[in-house]
């Protein structure tokens, strides 16, 4: 099932990427489309945010992911660099765990 | 140049300055793979502490080749949610190469295998890069770009999951806590405006909402409808 999705995934994201350097482009040349497309990621980013960090069986949950996901926001507001903000998240919840 | 006006400005310039400029050029793609490759390290991590093999994860950054496309299907499917989902999720995000795609074919006329090829790069790095160049130079940005980021991001991915698939357990390293801190760093260069960040937090209660009610990658799918209010209210 995974590499089922994978391969879904490759194909439609490729034949996005295509279109895009094949179709005319005054179809695609509207405000509206524009916007949607720039803003999109937005949202979809945040909700990713949210169920990684909050997401249970069906239900929400609090634990040690939340803790490094605030260390993490902390660090995002500081301006720091992604890799940093990713590792000190993860040993955050490592180190509450180990406790 | 002959047959053109003398009159008319010329935007290229003497051989030396064309050279450093395109020098200039090569060196920023260069830069902006390395930076890339830190994303491809947590996205090699990420697949792993989702549940898929090495293969799976390098097929992905071979294959797919946008990185916030690949993030979400392996969210999804690390979260139980189904390959309609997790694959929707994956589009979703990837529809945005659609335009990057359209705006680049009038920089650059490309046919057949090269625009193939092309197609393949067509991400935000390349992108930005190619529509920051000055024309002349939109082709060797788009290229050098993708080039780097291509191989980097592949190294790194490889890298990244062959060292979680190492260490073994992704709870007790909280490599499950650094999948959201992934999604927040990815998100957070995006949000600097107003409105944009009001549609940020609009996804994520959406999300939050439909987490209990929906099977898991619903939620993802749902937030995207945040985007509708800005675009009836012109």
């Amino acid at each position: 099932m995974i590499w089922a999705a994978v391969l879904l995934a490759s194909a439609g994201c490729f034949g996005l990427k295509l279109a895009g350097w094949s179709v005319p482009a005054h179809w695609l040349d509207r405000d509206r489309l524009q916007r949607a497309a720039v803003l999109l990621p937005v949202p979809l980013l945040a909700a990713l945010v949210v169920v990684q960090a909050f997401a249970g069986d069906r239900s929400l949950v609090l634990d040690a992911r939340a803790a490094g996901l605030a260390v993490g926001l902390l660090l995002v507001l500081l301006r720091a660099p992604f890799l940093l903000v990713v590792v000190a998240a993860a040993v955050t919840a490592a180190v509450l765990r180990a406790l | 140049m002959p047959g053109r006006p003398l009159t008319e400005p010329t935007d290229v310039p003497d051989p030396a300055t064309d050279r450093a400029a395109r020098r200039a050029v090569v060196r920023d793609a260069v830069g902006i793979g390395v930076a890339v490759g830190a994303y491809g390290l947590s996205f090699g991590a990420a697949a792993i502490t989702a549940g898929l093999s090495t293969a799976q994860a390098s097929a992905l950054s071979l294959l797919v080749f946008t990185g916030a496309s690949q993030f979400a299907l392996v969210g999804v499917l690390g979260a139980g949610g189904s390959v309609v989902a997790a694959v929707a999720g994956a589009l979703l995000l990837g529809s945005r190469n659609t335009l990057y795609a359209v705006r680049l074919s009038s920089l650059l006329p490309l046919r057949g295998p090269r625009r193939v090829l092309a197609a393949q790069l067509t991400i935000d790095e390349t992108t930005a890069m190619a529509t920051a160049a000055p024309p002349r130079l939109a082709g060797t940005a788009f290229w050098a770009t993708g080039l780097s980021v291509y191989v980097l991001w592949n190294l790194a991915t490889l890298l990244g999951a062959v060292g979680a698939a190492r260490l073994g357990d992704p709870a007790v390293l909280g490599l499950d806590a650094a999948v959201p801190a992934a999604f927040l760093a990815l998100l957070a260069p995006q949000v600097r405006a107003r409105q944009t960040l009001a549609v940020a937090v609009a996804g994520a209660l959406v999300a939050l909402v439909a987490i209990p009610l929906t099977p898991a990658g619903v939620p993802v799918l749902l937030a995207g409808l945040a985007v509708v209010p800005l675009l009836v209210r012109r």
